[in-house]
């Protein structure tokens, strides 16, 4: 269980789901409780922050009530769905509510881990409020000037109870204290490896406004003739495309771009094109279709109808006879997405499957989803955080290029007919 | 995490490029674990392709001092002794600044007490003119029993105490921590915000982290945060002899050979007989290390970053035919087996890469065996036995012989067991001529024999 702990608007909520989608990506299946939501259930219509006063013996008897459901579904959620970890998202600021959930935690065999974010800079607090708190069903009625004021003295209300990780007191609880948006942290008793994977994960994201631009390679030779995978170099159509790429770049006006690109002819020819720096990661190489290297899908439905059809029973964990998979594919990918959380704007140049892979992270796809999300050649993806998640803005830089799509069919059988088999696959010379 | 403005500017310092190198500074009172940091994160850094070094300062002033009389020497009253020791720490910055700017060094690492701050401004300063960035990492420990312990396993046996009977060694070096202690400035929340560091409490127990900058302070961080010092040991050891082993094939996803599965039998006996508290199997997901972990009747894990390395388009081949169908590759590979790269296969270089993770956890874990393959376990190896790049890919690790590595000290200590069941030798040492236009004869020189 991670258990956040600090007053509103210090970013518990962004850590909460964050965290979440980089666990479940990584193939931890993690869920967010938000007790706040329990809360909106249970009272229907908010009407001020005179809720959330220290004196306020009702409403203090609904949060409690709304905490303990909340910790009654957690326990449904480790039981009956078999999730491993849980985020519980509220302010837990006094010592009385984390030992009721220290307790709970014991009684029921969990470990817990608190993630405590405290900040006092109020421009950043400001920032929040505007962010995330002005648009929340809360404040939907509401003019901003009074949200803000309202919002305010709901903080001030929780202040005067907030009680944070102690040194001394707590020097027997596992936790990481975040001060000041990640400028500073204090580690006590990290007990496992997950926690291990968490506090990394934590010290290296950050909330510096910046994009992140995905894109393919240009067009290449193999994609022409309709085959998978190989190391050709790019067509005239995918040369236009690294051009167009080059001069679409030079109009985002960005400074500092990291460009990266796989080890492979392709994305490097790309990458040459814009003539800046690049940076060449082998981790970035397209999935190893292993026996079906350079294959067409047709000879592959020749050569191995079996394996074709289990590859479309599960394309997230099928692997390649000597090859991969894209559950193999996300764990070569994982350094990739720790380094661009460190970093600000990057253009990454890479592949379809790969590119599925860092898409899925970003905008929180589920394994099912990921090996179907459409990512055309000759489309730069831009990817820009926002409030608690991503915006994505599409953009097909003009140049035709063939679909390298196929979507799954409707018969997954291994005894279908060719036929069947072949239903979606793209065009190709 | 970092916020939303820019950074604010640290005292008017000037911006350093982002490849800068780095220097860690270690800080703290001694018997605290600063060389046994340094070294450790000196190994590993060079493990993973980043040059790194370590500089001493005590060494040097042993070197200048010639011998060491007594505590008295580190008197903070001793005008003598401060100005060596001044002198000792410049020239080991002397050392640094040619490392990091002459020779090409990435990181350098200063391992001295440096427990003022006016020994740590003098450090900063010479790094802003040299354009180096500083990450401290102090060690701070007030339990007696570490220190106590830490004296006994490093200080007692150090060139400064070697005429000395254990009772006087402790006793002297018990005064001269007494002689740091008064003039020791922890690193501060406040007066030292703006600095990048890390301060380790009670060997691990808590943390805390201060201004991360980059990439390699980052990995530091995780890896210093990873590591711990419990006793225990962890086992090497290849899958049992298999099939293609047998017919000098190279890589492949074989079984184990009749012999092989003796072998099997023969390590359940060993690990039984070693009597392992806790022990934890680790085999790679090829069928070979599956069928010997089978054989222990214990639990094991598999992971796929164990896999061998993957020989491309020379898969399954023997040497000889390596030799026939690609003699150019084949001399390549002899004249840099380290960042050679199999056609559409991998580099022990890239190996090194993908085995990082596994030696995270294994940092992490205590006791455990792990069953692989020749060249997995050759980059294991070096990373314990601190072996560089060259010798890395000609370390012998045979099959049927269990490498038994427990830290002591600085380092590591290796027990070989042989466990008396005969396997074909697999290992082929750099041969004489390296040329791609050698004979076929020169070129299968050093190939072991087989069926």
């Amino acid at each position: 269980m991670i258990v956040l702990v600090g007053l509103p608007a210090r970013g518990k909520t962004y850590i909460s789901k964050k965290l979440t989608r980089y666990l479940n990506w990584i193939g931890v299946t993690t869920k967010v409780f938000n007790v706040g939501q329990y809360r909106r259930d249970a009272t229907r219509s908010y009407n001020s922050y005179e809720f959330f006063r220290p004196d306020n013996t009702e409403a203090m008897k609904i949060r409690k009530a709304c905490a303990i459901a909340a910790l009654k579904d957690v326990c449904d959620y480790f039981t009956r769905a078999q999730g491993q970890v849980v985020v519980f998202d509220a302010t837990n600021s006094t010592t009385e509510r984390r030992e009721l959930i220290l307790s709970f935690a014991k009684d029921n065999g969990y470990k817990v881990f608190f993630v405590e974010s405290i900040c006092d800079d109020p421009e950043i607090i400001a920032e929040n409020i505007k962010q995330v708190k002005l648009s929340s069903p809360d404040y939907a009625n509401c003019d901003k000037e009074e949200a803000v004021a309202d919002f305010l003295k709901r903080i001030d209300c929780y202040k005067l109870t907030y009680v944070p990780l102690d040194d001394s007191k707590d020097r027997n609880l596992s936790y990481i204290k975040i001060f000041d948006v990640g400028s500073r942290y204090l580690v006590n008793r990290v007990q496992d490896h997950i926690q291990s994977r968490i506090v990394y994960y934590l010290m290296n994201i950050h909330v510096t406004p910046r994009s992140i631009y995905l894109s393919r390679h240009g067009e290449s030779e193999l994609n022409l003739l309709g085959r998978i995978g190989g190391d050709s170099g790019l067509s005239p159509r995918g040369t236009k495309f690294a051009c167009a790429l080059g001069t679409y770049m030079r109009g985002q006006c960005i400074s500092d771009l990291k460009v990266w690109t796989s080890h492979m002819k392709r994305t490097i020819q790309t990458a040459e094109s814009l003539g800046v720096q690049y940076e060449q990661w082998k981790a970035l190489n397209e999935i190893d279709a292993g026996v079906c290297e350079e294959l067409t899908y047709e000879e592959i439905q020749d050569n191995y109808p079996e394996e074709f059809a289990l590859r479309d029973q599960d394309k997230y964990r099928y692997r390649y006879p000597k090859g991969e998979s894209y559950e193999d594919l996300v764990q070569r990918l994982e350094p990739v997405i720790m380094e661009l959380e460190r970093q600000e704007n990057v253009l990454v140049i890479c592949h379809q499957a790969v590119m599925r892979c860092l898409l899925a992270y970003f905008l929180d796809k589920s394994a099912e989803e990921l090996p179907y999300l459409k990512c055309p050649l000759h489309t730069v993806l831009k990817l820009t955080p926002v409030a608690y998640g991503c915006k994505v803005e599409s953009v097909f830089l003009n140049i035709e290029a063939v679909n390298t799509h196929r979507d799954k069919p409707v018969n997954v059988d291994v005894d279908r007919d060719p036929e069947d088999a072949l239903r979606t696959v793209p065009d190709h010379s | 995490m970092r916020g939303s403005r820019p950074p604010r500017s640290t005292r008017g310092r000037a911006v350093c490029m982002t490849n800068c190198p780095t220097l860690i500074v270690t800080v703290g009172l001694p018997a605290r674990g600063k060389t046994y940091i340094s070294k450790k994160l000196t190994r590993y850094l060079n493990w993973i392709g980043v040059p790194t070094k370590e500089f001493n300062v005590g060494q040097y002033r042993r070197e200048c001092l010639k011998i060491y009389k007594s505590f008295e020497f580190f008197r903070p009253d001793n005008e003598e002794g401060l100005k060596i020791r001044r002198q000792c720490a410049t020239a080991a910055l002397n050392d640094v600044r040619q490392y990091l700017s002459v020779e090409g060094g990435q990181v350098a690492v200063f391992d001295a007490t440096n427990t003022t701050r006016e020994r740590r401004g003098l450090i900063l300063k010479f790094a802003e003119q040299n354009g180096f960035k500083v990450f401290f990492v102090e060690s701070v420990c007030e339990d007696a029993d570490v220190i106590a312990q830490n004296i006994v396993h490093v200080k007692l046996g150090n060139p400064d105490y070697i005429h000395c009977n254990t009772e006087e060694a402790v006793e002297d070096f018990m005064k001269r921590i007494k002689c740091y202690e008064s003039s020791y400035q922890s690193l501060d929340e406040v007066l030292d915000r703006d600095l990048s560091y890390i301060k380790i409490m009670d060997v691990g127990r808590r943390y805390l982290v201060n201004r991360v900058l980059d990439h390699i302070q980052s990995r530091i961080v995780y890896y210093l945060m990873n590591i711990h010092i419990t006793p225990r040991s962890i086992y090497l050891c290849r899958h049992g002899e298999s099939d293609l082993n047998i017919k000098g094939r190279i890589g492949g996803d074989s079984g184990l050979s009749a012999r092989g599965k003796e072998f099997a039998k023969s390590l359940r006996k060993f690990i039984q007989e070693q009597n392992i508290k806790d022990l934890k199997v680790w085999t790679s997901q090829m069928k070979r290390t599956i069928q010997t972990a089978e054989c222990l009747g214990v639990p094991y894990e598999q992971w796929k970053s164990l896999n061998e390395i993957d020989a491309g388009v020379c898969e399954e081949m023997m040497y000889e035919e390596i030799q026939e169908h690609y003699p150019l590759e084949f001399a390549l590979r002899d004249q840099d087996k380290y960042r050679y790269r199999y056609p559409k296969g991998e580099s022990y270089e890239d190996l090194v890469q993908r085995l990082e993770p596994v030696i995270m956890e294994l940092e992490r874990q205590e006791n455990v065996l792990v069953i692989c393959h020749q060249a997995v376990m050759r980059c294991l190896l070096a990373y314990f036995l601190d072996k560089p790049a060259e010798e890395l890919p000609y370390l012998n690790c045979s099959l049927h012989t269990v490498l038994k590595l427990t830290p002591i000290a600085y380092g590591c200590k290796v027990e070989s067991v042989f466990l008396g069941v005969d396997a074909v030798n697999t290992h082929r040492d750099k041969p004489e001529n390296v040329n791609v236009q050698r004979s076929t004869e020169d070129a299968l020189q050093t190939v072991p024999a087989h069926f």
